[in-house]
């Protein structure tokens, strides 16, 4: 995985984390290079698109899109359920996760993040170990 | 602001984003921003010593000012400050803001590296994970300095807690692929090879990663984690579902571990432990199987996390393409998804589909299912997959369906979209070209191609058709008359008219009987085109012209009359007006002998390999297009060399003797079928006569284009280390003072993988890299090298790696040439190294007895068979040396069978693809004379010769 992006149309990312060295005007480009890609597409399409030499694995809940770049070789379902394990463990760890939870908590979402995924891998799969990580975090001060 | 809450509840926070939620517009944001910022910056410089809490507060507004899309240029130093507190939340506000604010500002590394290593040693599993991930998502080359050695330690340390050895696995990752040179590797990779048997899944799912990553670089090194990994897999997939409780996810066990284990499979060849392999067949079975039982959940969660199991198993197979069975099992499969009603599905069994068509197991099972691709390509509502079809059409395509499908891409091409229509026009111009038994069908489909889609019609197919058709006598009849007749049509395509153009200057007299397409006809038909044409389109009908002049004297007043008038002499254009200036000249003062001389048919072009190719190769990227154009002539055969070789000989020989020494004709760039340049007017004209030969401009592109690598001078190349690799497999190919080339290769027996890294020796990024693996003409046959991607990036001092699939078809003896192209500061640099694949790699040892070898050797007794050489010894005779080298060359040495025990025998089996061929060799040392005798037999002259040559030269 080289890219994760979660972001809302009109093009507001609110969250980006990159696995590869990317400069800040070529980040600046790629999300929006990302986002014109995946935002024209219909529901009726598959999830994934290629983009560049990778392809995209995204899927939208409500106005939020969940962006993955991955190399072309990589597993596309299991990155989307990847995402979809990720958007499940933000819905249990928010209680019916929205918008305004990502907006305020941003820096907590980092943590849900790298809990999961790091240096562009899976880390931890299992939804009780993650929650259950974070809830120690959270009694932490 | 003191502080209005206890814990992590930053109100000051969550009141500023409200206010920024709240601007009504851009400036309003911008000005309470800068508000903000002007408060942060008073309060840091304050003589207030701030607390941890705001501290925390305001470099996390700072943050989330940063993550707004603005400049920050303050606040790292209060951030580093924030990893010394031993309060988690203030710590874990100053990892984010470095992890996403890093600069490689010298002093903070150091403050930051420090605290890092504080974390790292407070046995404080929460503080050692913030560290591990900083190092992670930061990945500079400063922490891998610091830390590479360390992160190793903690990995496999037995106190270290769960969570951070799955850290420390994925942090050690990200160092190896950001500065694979800093990671030590040594005693610890057994211990890391080991995790995959820990009892705790989340470190087996990260070790998978780490292992994956290090055994594509090193495959050796960590072999032995294959049965691991099959035991692994074996135990999730014969699991229930209850066994893996929280790794179970949506009643499927453990999807994401089981599809990274079948990755790291996929970085070997299948096990050689019959055991091994017979459990990993199993597993695969089973997870073929489970596709088939009725779904345990109607949530599309479920059938995507076993199709993610299943997809990755299929890829397995498709890479070990060793077992037909399971192939053929994949196929049935991948055939039943073709028909689903989930987009996703539809699209991946194409997509897996198209590599299981380039497997001889399963091209046949692939074909069956055309019917459905074909309806596929007509009712996807997705553009993408609608892409995926057409390439599964090209990959299932042979001489048994290649009517059919190129009929099906043409009547689609209509309707395609306009991004995917170039590469569609690509690929039916190569299958019509490489399945053609009747080179009419050829021809009219190009013109096809032409009419439905003459906009998306690069040179190089046009350019192709013309060469086509200029090689082949049979078709040049045909070729006219088609060309005449799809002139014809009221509006046609530029494109036509230049094919139009140059094949009717060229074979127009073939037609010109026929009263309807007589050359006054043909020549009005072409000129009518004239007008509406580009500048380099009419400067190419001016030859046609001229050429017509030659053919058909009975037209010349006419044209001649065209080229005196104003619009021809006096043209604008440069170039037009010489063409005219000149041909007129030409047509004037020269005798009819000359003239057909000078304005002779153009002989024939040296048969390349496709440059269509190499474009859609390009355009795709190689990886999409696997091996299919190489490995499908291994399926069908491999004819069409045969009939380039037919026509080659039946072409007239006269004009070569004379013209390989030159340079080809070929039309120059603005596709002339006559050089120009060379006829400038101080030349005398007797100079120019030979306009059959080359133009000097250079500005051949049909020369560039067909001769795809040759022709490009690569800057600097190099083969010194190449002889080193006959007898060994890994090391330094090449190096110079900005580029490093390391290899590691393993061959099991027709099949090869090379690892190729390039290493960035230089404090500069490299960008644009790539590299292409150029073969000639006869070893493209024989040899097929499949490159996956590079990143086009290298930065300073790093290193990346690019993996080689070598498949040997048949026996070779020429060099694949490796060429490599970066821009290095402002300028480009061109690299060619040999790439060491040598017939001997595809040896297999054999071990017989005295008696049987003696047989043997005494049947491989026919005269061609046998190939001796004798030769003084370069180096020292040392016997353990000799003997390292024989085992590296690759045979087995006998001890034993030769009477003289100074002499050494070997044995060996070469393996290609199409045969294999058993060989015998003695090596005969004479100290006394630093001598020695070589002797090769092998049931194959060629084989001999090459082998006798690389071997005689590692002594």
């Amino acid at each position: 995985m080289f890219i994760f992006l979660l972001s809302f149309p009109p093009g507001k990312t609110r969250l980006a984390k990159w696995y590869m060295q990317f400069d800040d005007d070529e980040k600046q480009k790629l999300i929006e290079e990302v986002h014109a890609v995946v935002t024209v597409r219909d529901a009726k399409h598959t999830n994934f698109v290629e983009f560049r030499n990778f392809k995209i694995i995204y899927r939208r809940y409500a106005g939020l899109y969940f962006c993955i770049c991955v190399d072309v070789t990589d597993n596309n379902l299991a990155y989307l359920e990847a995402i979809h394990n990720f958007v499940e463990v933000l819905n249990e760890y928010f209680h019916n996760v929205c918008e305004l939870d990502l907006v305020f908590n941003f820096y907590k979402v980092y943590t849900v993040v790298d809990e999961m995924f790091l240096a562009g891998e899976i880390r931890e799969t299992s939804q009780t170990k993650v929650l259950k990580q974070l809830l120690m975090l959270q009694s932490l001060e | 602001m003191p502080a209005v809450s206890k814990g992590d509840g930053m109100r000051g926070l969550a009141v500023f984003i409200s206010d920024i939620r709240n601007c009504k517009s851009k400036e309003a944001e911008v000005k309470r921003i800068n508000k903000e910022l002007a408060n942060i910056r008073s309060k840091f410089k304050g003589d207030k010593a701030l607390d941890g809490y705001s501290k925390k507060k305001y470099v996390c507004k700072l943050l989330f000012i940063f993550l707004l899309g603005h400049d920050i240029d303050f606040g790292h130093m209060e951030a580093v400050n924030l990893l010394s507190s031993n309060k988690y939340t203030e710590k874990q506000i100053g990892y984010l803001f470095i992890s996403v604010l890093v600069n490689s500002n010298s002093e903070l590394i150091r403050l930051i590296n420090n605290a890092i290593k504080n974390d790292l040693a407070s046995r404080n599993p929460t503080f050692m994970n913030l560290a591990l991930h900083c190092i992670a998502n930061v990945g500079s080359r400063e922490m891998a300095e610091a830390f590479a050695s360390d992160i190793p330690r903690i990995l496999v340390a037995g106190d270290t807690m769960d969570s951070v050895k799955q850290s420390a696995a994925l942090c050690l990752l990200r160092l190896n692929r950001t500065s694979p040179d800093l990671v030590p590797m040594g005693e610890w990779t057994a211990r890391v090879v080991h995790l995959l048997n820990d009892q705790h899944l989340g470190v087996v799912t990260a070790a998978t990663s780490l292992i994956t990553t290090l055994a594509q670089k090193s495959p050796d090194d960590f072999k032995t984690s294959v049965s691991l990994a099959v035991a692994r897999l074996s135990r999730i997939v014969t699991s229930a579902s209850i066994d893996l409780q929280d790794y179970t996810y949506y009643f499927v066990a453990a999807p994401w571990l089981s599809v990274k284990l079948l990755r790291l499979l996929q970085c070997y060849p299948p096990p050689e432990d019959a055991s091994l392999r017979s459990r990993l067949t199993e597993c695969l079975e089973t997870i073929l199987n489970k596709a088939q039982e009725p779904p345990k959940s109607k949530k599309v969660q479920h059938s995507n996390a076993k199709n993610a199991v299943l997809f990755e198993a299929i890829a397995l197979i498709i890479h070990h393409d060793s077992e037909p069975n399971l192939l053929v099992r994949a196929c049935n499969q991948l055939g039943q998804f073709l028909q689903h009603r989930e987009t996703n599905l539809r699209y991946l069994a194409l997509e897996s589909m198209c590599t299981l068509a380039s497997s001889e197991f399963s091209h046949e099972a692939v074909k069956t299912h055309i019917e459905t691709v074909i309806s596929a390509l007509k009712t996807e509502r997705d553009v993408s997959v609608r892409q995926r079809a057409v390439d599964l059409l090209y990959a299932m395509c042979d001489r048994s369906n290649s009517k059919q499908i190129v009929a099906e891409m043409l009547s689609y091409l209509e309707t395609a979209d306009y991004s995917i229509r170039e590469e569609i026009v690509l690929k039916v111009a190569i299958l019509a070209e490489k399945y053609a038994v009747d080179y009419t069908w050829y021809v009219d489909t190009i013109l096809n191609l032409i009419r439905i889609a003459g906009d998306y019609v690069s040179e190089e197919v046009w350019y192709r058709v013309i060469q086509i058709v200029i090689n082949r006598d049979d078709v040049q009849g045909y070729a006219a008359k088609t060309v005449f007749e799809a002139l014809q049509a009221p509006a046609c395509h530029e494109n036509l008219v230049k094919v139009g153009g140059y094949i009717l200057g060229e074979f127009g007299n073939l037609i010109a009987g026929d009263p309807r397409s007589s050359p006054l006809v043909q020549f009005n038909l072409l000129h009518s085109k004239f007008h509406l044409c580009s500048v380099p389109t009419r400067a190419l009908l001016l030859s046609a012209y001229i050429k017509f002049i030659n053919l058909f004297p009975e037209v010349k007043g006419t044209i001649q009359d065209v080229l005196r008038s104003d619009s021809q002499l006096r043209n604008a254009d440069v170039e037009l007006q010489q063409r005219a200036v000149e041909y007129l000249r030409l047509s004037c003062i020269a005798s009819t002998d000359i003239l057909a001389t000078v304005l002779e048919e153009m002989p024939p072009f040296p048969e390349r390999e496709s440059s269509i190719l190499a474009k859609l190769k390009k355009k795709k990227g190689s990886s999409k297009l696997p091996d299919m154009d190489d490995s499908r002539k291994n399926v069908n055969g491999n004819t069409e060399h045969a009939e380039d070789a037919e026509v080659a000989s039946k072409t007239p020989q006269f004009l070569l003797e004379e013209l390989i020494s030159t340079d080809r004709p070929h039309p120059s760039s603005s596709a002339t079928m006559l050089p120009t340049r060379t006829m400038v007017p101080s030349h005398t004209f007797t100079d120019n006569l030979n306009v059959n030969s080359a133009p000097s401009s250079g500005a051949s592109l049909l020369v560039d284009v067909f001769s795809d690598f040759s022709s490009a001078a690569p800057t600097e190349s190099s083969d010194e280390h190449f002889p080193r690799f006959v007898c060994k497999n890994n090391g330094v190919i090449y190096e110079n003072q900005l580029l490093q080339i390391g290899l590691k290769s393993e061959y099991r027996q027709n099949l090869g993988r090379m690892y190729v890294f390039y290493g960035n020796k230089t404090s500069t990024q490299f960008q644009s890299f790539s590299t292409s693996v150029s073969s000639n003409d006869v070893l493209c046959s024989q040899l097929n090298v499949q490159e996956k991607p590079v990143d086009p990036l290298i930065e300073a001092g790093a290193q990346v790696q690019q993996i080689l699939n070598i498949e040997c078809v048949s026996d070779f003896s020429d060099t694949p040439v490796l060429n490599i192209q970066f821009r290095y500061g402002g300028t480009l640099q061109n690299i060619a190294v040999k790439l060491p694949v040598m017939l001997n790699k595809f040896f297999q040892p054999t071990e017989m007895m005295s008696q049987d070898f003696f047989q043997r050797w005494k049947q491989l007794g026919a005269p061609q068979q046998e190939v001796q050489k004798i030769f003084k010894a370069k180096n020292q005779m040392d016997t353990d040396v000799t003997k390292a080298k024989l085992l590296g060359f690759g045979v087995a040495l006998l001890d034993g069978v030769d009477p003289n025990p100074a002499n050494f025998v070997g044995a060996g089996i070469i393996h290609t693809k199409t045969t294999q061929v058993g060989c015998l060799l003695r090596l005969e040392p004479n100290a006394q004379a630093q001598m020695y005798r070589l002797t090769l037999r092998t049931s194959k002259e060629s084989v001999s010769q090459r082998l006798c040559e690389l071997l005689s030269e590692q002594f």
